[in-house]
């Protein structure tokens, strides 16, 4: 078999490679530029090494937010995916009502960001707040401005509130996606809803459950927005996680050396929580 | 080796409760209210299936035979009628009560369990304890070839041993008295559903399950059954034997529809019980009702011959298919087919047709006239 040489195919190729330039290989390396200097300004540059990376690896200030990232996003993870799997599983599978739910379920998505922060920041306000004059009115004390424990409750609540719809909507998806041969099986094999859900809809739903745990992940771990208009990392840094932390040191302090070493260091950890996820979610899948 | 057969079989049956399935009045819709003849998915029907037997259900798509089948199972609760047991209504049981075990057109097997696991549900489920799932799930993955995968996950298995998974669920309870299969060779390679329709049949000789076969297919339906229940539109055209559908269908359908060639259906007018084709007598071993309708006549093209009188007709098309060659011929009535053995003359164009007088039958509205004819 000839091969034919076309250099042609370099252009077909071209935009693309200019658009992954442009939006992801530039900025990155501008990052990466970042990370090794030192500047005062005037676009003066001096070399810096490693040293912006062993300062934040060592500083508490970093390892403080590193801990209370990890734990909103173990907590959120922990409530949206299982809540989401039981809300799709007691969704209707046909009929008039399916679209009302979807529509429903799509309805936190289609939100803005920062007006979910804005929503629940008002929601939450103990003079006015729905939610914060109804739980002052019953008894409890709750200031999500003043105590950091009403702070991460607001915090927690707003995110699943927001991001389970999404968990639902893929579950969904994989549950109505099982053919009714299986359903129909099952009832003949005398297996129990328990069983049914275990061996069934379960593994039938493995795929999607690895997407939304990866997608709820990867956006829990960078989310910015919402807390930001929340509570913006307070009361204190009580709830500054990793993404407000870096703007302040970026845009705060202007310090474009250790934030930039701070980014790739954030880029890496959800690099490696993701490749951990997917290979132990996927895991046997090739047996 | 066949008095081993049979006397394992017979030891199996006294171990089991035997079943005669009976419908009585038996009719289905999937609407609420079903107000045409057409509504409903399955009409009226009364059907006995004898303990042990093999049927066939055969039909085009869409035709009700799946509704029937899921009617049986419990699936599907009828609309109307009653589904019996051995005289025990079992209308409104669930499957898993029923005693009944379902192989479906997809192979259905748990992905995550092994092959083994895969076959001791059904027991699991039903409380049976582990040393009597361990007796019986070794003996039904000998029946069914599984032995040596019995340790592997099930989703890595072909369309043919997933299928064979399904049917082994079905073997593996003791406490079953029907097997109903709903097309289950409909996505197994060709070379191999020989083997499998094959292997279901020698399962039927072991055990003394009634089994019920769905299909669309003439043949699958032959080589399976002892009895073949023909469906069209809802109903139920025909019951009988493979020799009897060809030998003397009831309905032009199931001329049609069994035969390769099917049958030939030909216009024609009937003056005093007798048939005649544009003024010519056509003898048949049938007289035709008195009843008003569309009188046909109907022949398979095996009893259709050239001779030199009879119907007046021309050869318009010869076709090759091994041992004989089917020819086709147009006359008043419309184009007849018939079949000639391979070497033998065929007449130049313009010839006769003699139609056998013992395989040719008068049809009114499409139901074999002279029969108690229902309405």
């Amino acid at each position: 078999m000839n091969k034919t040489v076309n250099q042609k195919a370099w252009f077909f190729v071209l935009p693309v490679l200019v658009l992954v330039a442009f939006n992801a290989i530039i900025p990155l390396m501008t990052v990466v530029n970042y990370s090794v200097q030192e500047t005062f300004g005037d676009n003066v540059f001096f070399w810096a090494g490693l040293r912006w990376f062993e300062e934040i690896l060592r500083s508490p200030r970093f390892h403080d937010a590193l801990g209370r990232q990890l734990f909103f996003t173990g907590t959120i993870l922990a409530i949206e995916i299982p809540l989401g799997v039981i809300i799709a599983l007691a969704m209707p599978r046909k009929g008039p009502w399916v679209s009302v739910c979807l529509v429903l379920m799509a309805m936190p998505l289609l939100i803005p960001w920062n007006v979910v922060g804005a929503m629940w920041n008002i929601f939450g306000l103990p003079e006015l707040g729905l939610l914060g004059k109804t739980l002052n009115t019953i008894g409890f004390d709750y200031n999500y401005t003043r105590h950091p424990g009403d702070a991460w409750f607001t915090l927690i609540l707003m995110d699943v509130w927001h991001w389970t719809s999404l968990v639902v909507l893929l579950a969904y998806a994989g549950l109505v996606s099982i053919p009714d041969a299986y359903y129909q099986a099952a009832r003949i094999d005398g297996a129990s809803s328990w069983a049914i859900f275990r061996y069934i809809q379960l593994p039938k739903m493995k795929r999607v459950l690895t997407i939304a745990v990866l997608l709820r992940f990867m956006d829990s771990f960078n989310i910015y927005t919402e807390p930001s208009v929340l509570t913006g990392g307070g009361p204190g840094n009580s709830t500054t996680l990793l993404s407000l932390d870096l703007v302040k040191i970026a845009l705060g302090q202007f310090d474009l050396g250790p934030a930039a070493a701070m980014s790739l260091i954030y880029f890496l950890v959800i690099l490696l929580f993701s490749w951990i996820f997917y290979t132990v979610m996927t895991r046997g899948d090739e047996q | 080796m066949l008095t081993a057969g049979w006397s394992n079989r017979h030891l199996l049956a006294r171990l089991r409760d035997m079943a005669r399935i009976t419908l009585k009045n038996l009719k289905h819709a999937y609407m609420e209210n079903p107000a045409s003849d057409a509504d409903w998915a399955l009409k009226e029907l009364n059907l006995d299936w004898d303990d042990g037997g093999a049927y066939a259900l055969l039909g085009p798509s869409g035709c009700g035979k799946t509704t029937l089948l899921n009617l049986i199972s419990g699936l599907l609760t009828p609309s109307h009628g009653s589904i019996l047991f051995d005289g025990e209504d079992v209308t409104g049981l669930p499957p898993e009560q029923r005693k009944i075990a379902q192989v479906f057109q997809f192979p259905v097997v748990y992905d995550t369990m092994t092959v083994y696991d895969n076959l001791a549900f059904p027991l699991r489920n039903r409380g049976v304890d582990e040393t009597t799932v361990d007796k019986r799930v070794r003996e039904v993955a000998e029946m069914n070839d599984l032995t040596a995968t019995l340790d592997n996950r099930a989703s890595g298995l072909t369309a043919d041993g997933k299928q064979k998974i399904s049917l082994g669920r079905g073997l593996v309870r003791t406490d079953v008295n029907a097997i109903l299969f709903d097309e289950p060779l409909t996505v197994i390679d060709p070379h191999l559903k020989f083997q499998l329709r094959s292997k279901l049949k020698e399962l039927h000789t072991r055990v003394p399950n009634t089994m019920i076969y769905v299909t669309h297919d003439q043949t699958e339906a032959i080589t399976f059954a002892d009895k073949v229940v023909v469906m069209n539109v809802g109903e139920v055209v025909q019951v009988g034997t493979p020799k009897e559908l060809f030998e003397e269908p009831h309905h032009t359908f199931v001329g049609h529809f069994i035969g390769s060639p099917g049958m030939n259906v030909l216009a024609c007018e009937v003056n005093n019980g007798h048939a005649y084709i544009a003024g010519k007598q056509i003898a048949t071993t049938n007289r035709a009702d008195a009843r008003p309708g569309k009188s046909e006549i109907g022949v398979r093209p095996e009893f259709v011959t050239f001779s030199s009188e009879g119907l007046a007709a021309r050869v318009v098309k010869v076709s090759d298919a091994g041992r004989f060659s089917i020819v086709e011929a147009d006359c008043v009535a419309g184009r007849v087919r018939l079949l000639v053995e391979e070497g033998g003359a065929i007449p130049p164009d313009s010839t006769h047709l003699a139609f056998d007088p013992e395989a040719t039958r008068i049809y009114t509205d499409g139901w074999l006239a002279g029969r108690a004819v229902r309405s």
